[in-house]
């Protein structure tokens, strides 16, 4: 809502700054968001008489015009302007100034002559936005006064940001009527004095919805003048409050929305047929609206609607047939009451938002319309004359919103607001906001006024109060609380932890969006079933993520593509499934890495990543659980990972996760230069960790054996741990693999395992011979098991 | 010149001559070995007459201390000047940078919710998540934002389908905290929301956190000290703090917060354009209708509630100057949090 300060002093003129009015209302919940002044722009734009004018010597159509501004002699200024003529004062731009478009005055040479200024336009000094010839002044303007001064240009326009709640503050009232409540100033109300028909005229008004608009008052005015202009002070208060000047009885209603926050609409009344009536649409009618657009209605949509055909959706827009044109003689006012939650979200429906739905969305004051009715006809019968018939004054009074007195607790104000009010201060504040007080034993009844939508409870009371008594005045109390321990489970593994694990193993940690592009997650998660949004800000973001790899792909090339010669990135969120069973919504912690292990070095051992330091960097992960030997990863395809480098983790049965090496296929599909390698774990199946248990400690020494054995390639280090595992029993502490050799002396497609068995007693020293009894069974088993041979 | 006198002198002569450890050994065999020259001399010692055993017993242990003395006077010189030599031979350029550095860093939003987090939590507030995809009625229906409601308008929010959506706030984990658990409830859910819209000032995701208590006897001053406290810590500066009325469907009283503007101290500059004051929070008492919902009996407890953007904190803590970086997952960003 933009208002008029000039236009506001008019209903009530507290003695304070502008700046000191603009922190007042944002302080009373009014948010100013932005002064602005006008009429500073026209400086050196001055009141002036052309004295004499003269053809110029060499030019048909210019004037050559001497005009007195009132300085020490007068100007000679060169005229196209058909108007220009003696006698007349006129708008003088004069050397220095500067018009609005940052258009310079300065002294000019027109076909030889010299010109010492120039007479304005309206269109050139921003006046209207059309005009003809030079802006004729009032024959009293005081010659030298500056056009601001005279035209009383000079305002300043406030911007208050309104809340939903406020829809009473729409109209210069409204905030007129808060104004005068803050500063405890009268508020001069603008007259709406019932003006006398002179004519019988009515027309037929049924309200076939009375649950939606229980009131509707209308009016014929016949014979207003076709040639009535709007006054320039009314196309200015429109201008300053964004509002467009169309025809004087457009601009009427609009001008009483404004000053009484009441919508009105104007019916061209020839247009319409029988009378009117306000009822619910029928499926498949249709409508062209003011604006052009042809919208089907359907059946919850309220109409204005004649004996034949909608007119109008009721409190959103009039239909362009019957609107008002150049050639409307005869007007049928509105001014009806129609309940918020009847009118709520039907203007966005129709992709429409005006200020008329504005206002009744939020609800308009249900005792106003009579009011706005004779307002609007003392309006227009003296800007474009005409005969007003009477005020036809529809009302289903059962349908009439009732205001069921509030009731408000002494104990509940201290309480919720933690000050104590004394019962004048409350009294006060409530009746300067026009409340009723009714004295009660523990408080008062409070009876609302028909203007304030927003007020229906105890609570919405004491926000008035705390309003208008000031927030800043409440004093801030120190937090206090029961001291009660927040629990801290032992076996919790805080995110915080997981996130301060990888980033000292360098990583970075990225937040991506959780919607991508359908297409890409498409190439890298084939398989999940994604959600899609209904309304997505666009198709690169219109699928929810079933993974995270897709957009840390996308980061990790946008930060290749930035000479970064290293990546390592995670990220923790939630993926979503959309599987038949229902939609999942997983705490996920995936991360990339690619380029560089350590980065260029001195000592020139740089490499680029690989399998097995993403591996390390998880593992290392897993170790926060102290329970790390639960986790299995088992090699298994992912669509889109290298086949021969990627691996399921598994906890248990339960599949957890994955890592692997980007599918070379991939890689090429997205153009990247540098391998990836990507991990995925469910973020549920690392929150928890074993707590230690104490194990009592052997005292006795531990025997290590080494064993060199070949297997085939297929064979994998796990299936030999596990078998090692199984076979030596509980008396081996350890496993270490310390070396894997491929050679001409293994034979192709077999491969040597060295590793280390470190065995141990609790309660005695291992014998040399139960050590040789617990090897020989194990090599037996690695033979018959797994082909391996034992080697040299 | 006794010989025993003249074997000690040559003895010393030897040590002097050994010029690194072994030849000291050989040193040392030759005279002091079991065999040795000087150890030999007590073999003489059968042949002397019994009164003068013990003299010459003593005079050969001098001897023989005599040349060990010499040998561990020589063996301290050899040790050193080994020493010496390797101190020299390992002697590096301590200036270049050592191994395996690398540290990495977490995102700064995600560092400004950590520390809300720890403030909170200090104070006895417990962190609660929800659903991103949330249904209508814990994002709007039970925070008393029905159908229609104007404030929907100001929320921009993506659908799934009529009644399933992602969440524009975090006050959903409001509700879901409130249904499981009766009173004292003290609780902060920090995480992402999502509203329709995006330019230079909004991106389609963010992140926020939602306070709540719910209490006998919780006012509107407790909620005021309690976010004046959180702001002048987070800031770690004595700035002013100003509430200010606003509306949210599910406060009553509502508020806006505003601090003095940490950019030019309440001057006026471009980041507060020119007013001196930032709008930081939004907060209020929760509404009874909300506690109606989650069948909180209003007339015993009350409570207050507050939500505040993370990607805001942080730009004015760290002075980022554009929202579109906390996305862009630009190593150069965020290296700079590290």
């Amino acid at each position: 809502m933009r208002i008029s300060e000039k236009w506001l002093r008019e209903w009530v003129n507290p003695d304070i700054s502008t700046d000191e009015l603009a922190a007042q209302l944002t302080m009373a919940g009014l948010e100013v968001d932005a002064i602005e002044t006008f009429g500073d722009e026209l400086n050196g734009v001055v009141v002036g008489e052309i004295v004499k004018v003269e053809q110029h010597p060499n030019a048909d159509k210019l004037q050559v015009c001497e005009v007195n501004v009132n300085a020490d002699e007068n100007l000679s200024i060169i005229c196209g302007a058909p108007n220009a003529r003696a006698g007349i004062k006129v708008a003088v731009a004069t050397i220095g100034a500067v018009l609005p478009g940052d258009f310079k005055i300065k002294k000019a040479k027109l076909r030889g002559v010299a010109s010492f200024g120039m007479l304005c336009s309206e269109k050139e000094l921003q006046i209207s936005e059309e005009s003809d010839g030079i802006m004729e002044l009032d024959a009293s303007a005081k010659i030298g006064e500056s056009l601001v001064k005279h035209l009383q240009l000079s305002d300043t326009v406030i911007e208050v940001d309104l809340t939903p709640n406020r829809g009473d503050c729409l109209g210069m009232r409204g905030i007129a009527r808060d104004v005068g409540v803050l500063n405890a100033v009268d508020v001069e109300e603008v007259a709406c004095t019932a003006v006398k028909s002179s004519i019988d005229d009515t027309f037929e008004i049924t309200l076939e919805a009375p649950e939606a608009c229980p009131r509707y008052v209308g009016r014929v005015i016949r014979n207003i003048n076709l040639n009535a202009k709007t006054p320039n002070w009314m196309k200015q208060r429109l201008e300053y409050a964004g509002i467009r000047a169309i025809e004087p009885s457009v601009d009427i209603t609009n001008y009483v929305l404004l000053e009484l926050g009441h919508p009105m609409h104007a019916f061209d009344l020839n247009q319409l047929k029988g009378g009117i009536n306000v009822r619910y649409a029928n499926e498949n009618e249709t409508l062209t609206l003011l604006d052009g657009k042809d919208v089907k209605l359907t059946s919850d949509t309220l109409l204005i609607a004649d004996h034949e055909k909608p007119l109008a959706i009721a409190g959103v827009m009039g239909g362009e047939h019957s609107g008002i044109n150049r050639d409307t003689k005869d007007v049928l006012l509105e001014a009806a009451f129609f309940q918020p939650i009847a009118l709520a979200g039907k203007a966005r429906s129709y992709g429409l938002h005006t200020d008329a739905s504005h206002r009744f969305e939020r609800g308009v004051d249900y005792q106003l319309q009579v009011a706005a009715m004779e307002r609007a006809t003392q309006l227009l019968l003296d800007i474009c004359g005409g005969e007003a018939g009477p005020v036809i004054d529809q009302c289903s009074k059962q349908h009439m919103p009732v205001k069921q007195p509030v009731q408000l607790r002494r104990q509940r104000i201290s309480r919720l607001l933690g000050i104590e009010l004394t019962d004048q201060q409350v009294e006060d504040i409530l009746t300067r906001l026009g409340m009723q007080l009714e004295p009660a034993d523990t408080g008062w009844q409070v009876t609302v006024p028909s203007y304030r939508f927003d007020i229906s409870i105890e609570e919405d009371l004491i926000e008035e109060l705390v309003r208008v008594y000031g927030y800043n005045r409440v004093p801030s109390r120190a937090p206090k609380s029961e001291m009660t321990m927040v629990k801290q489970p032992e076996h919790r593994i805080r995110k915080s932890q997981i996130r301060q694990l990888l980033v000292a193993r360098g990583y970075q940690e990225a937040i991506t969006y959780s919607f991508g592009e359908p297409e890409l997650q498409q190439l890298i998660n084939p398989d999940v079933p994604a959600i899609e949004l209904l309304n997505p800000i666009s198709s690169e973001l219109s699928v929810m993520r079933t993974s995270q790899w897709p957009a840390l792909i996308k980061a990790a090339e946008y930060n290749f593509n930035r000479q970064q010669e290293q990546v390592k990135f995670f990220e923790t969120g939630l993926r979503f499934e959309n599987h038949e069973s229902g939609l999942q919504q997983i705490p996920t912690i995936s991360g990339v890495i690619g380029g560089a292990h350590k980065g260029e070095n001195w000592e020139g051992t740089d490499r680029p990543v690989d399998f097995y330091d993403l591996k390390g960097d998880l593992e290392s992960l897993l170790k926060l659980t102290v329970n790390s030997d639960s986790y299995l990863f088992k090699l298994e395809s992912h669509p889109s990972l290298h086949p021969g480098q990627s691996a399921r983790i598994y906890k248990g049965e339960k599949a957890v996760g994955w890592i692997g090496k980007l599918h070379p296929n991939k890689k090429k599909s997205l153009g990247l230069e540098q391998d990836l390698y990507l991990f995925e774990l469910d973020l549920n199946a690392i929150i928890k960790k074993k707590l230690p248990k104490f194990v009592e400690l052997s005292r006795y020494p531990s025997i290590r054996r080494d064993l060199a054995i070949v297997v085939d390639e297929q064979v994998n280090v796990a299936q030999l741990i596990d078998l090692i595992r199984q076979t030596a029993g509980n008396l081996l502490k350890h496993i270490n693999i310390f070396d894997i050799y491929r050679g001409e002396s293994v034979g192709s497609g077999r491969k040597s395992v060295a590793l280390a068995m470190i065995l141990q007693h609790a309660t005695r020293t291992l014998k040399d011979a139960e050590v040789s009894a617990i090897i020989d069974r194990t090599v037996k088993q690695l033979e018959t098991q797994l082909g391996a041979v034992l080697r040299d | 010149m006794s010989s025993l006198e003249s074997l000690v002198e040559d003895g010393k002569k030897a040590v002097l001559q050994a010029t690194d450890l072994q030849a000291l050994e050989q040193v040392k065999v030759e005279y002091l070995g079991k065999k040795g020259l000087i150890t030999s001399q007590m073999k003489q010692l059968g042949s002397l007459p019994k009164e003068q055993r013990p003299e010459f017993g003593q005079k050969i242990n001098v001897a023989k201390q005599s040349v060990q003395q010499a040998l561990d006077a020589r063996k301290e010189q050899l040790d050193q000047a080994r020493i010496a030599e390797q101190l020299e031979k390992e002697t590096i350029d301590v200036t270049l940078p050592g191994r395996d550095t690398a540290l990495g860093g977490i995102h700064p939003v995600n560092r400004t919710l950590e520390r809300i987090e720890e403030y909170f939590s200090q104070i006895g507030f417990r962190v609660e998540e929800g659903p991103e995809i949330e249904d209508d009625y814990h994002n709007f229906e039970a925070l008393n934002i029905p159908g229609h409601h104007p404030a929907r308008a100001m929320h921009d929010t993506f659908y799934f389908s009529e009644s399933l959506l992602l969440r524009t706030h975090t006050s959903p984990v409001q509700i879901r905290t409130m249904e499981q658990q009766q009173p004292p409830v003290r609780i902060i859910a920090p995480g992402r929301v999502y509203r329709c819209d995006s330019d230079l000032t909004h991106t389609p995701m963010f992140h926020q956190v939602e306070g709540l208590l719910v209490d006998e006897h919780t006012s509107f001053a407790d909620l005021k000290g309690v976010l004046d406290e959180f702001l002048k810590n987070f800031f770690e500066k004595d700035l002013d703090v100003r509430f200010r009325p606003s509306y949210f469907p599910f406060t009553e009283p509502s508020a806006e917060v505003d601090i003095q503007c940490v950019m030019c101290n309440g001057d006026g500059c471009r980041v507060c354009s020119h007013t001196g004051w930032l709008e930081i929070l939004g907060c209020g008492m929760v509404h009874p209708n909300v506690l109606k919902s989650v069948g909180i009996d209003s007339e015993k407890y009350s409570g207050y509630a507050f939500g505040m953007g993370v990607e805001r904190l942080t730009m004015l803590r760290y002075g980022v100057n554009d929202l579109r970086l906390f996305f862009e997952n630009d190593l150069s960003f965020l290296k700079q949090f590290n």
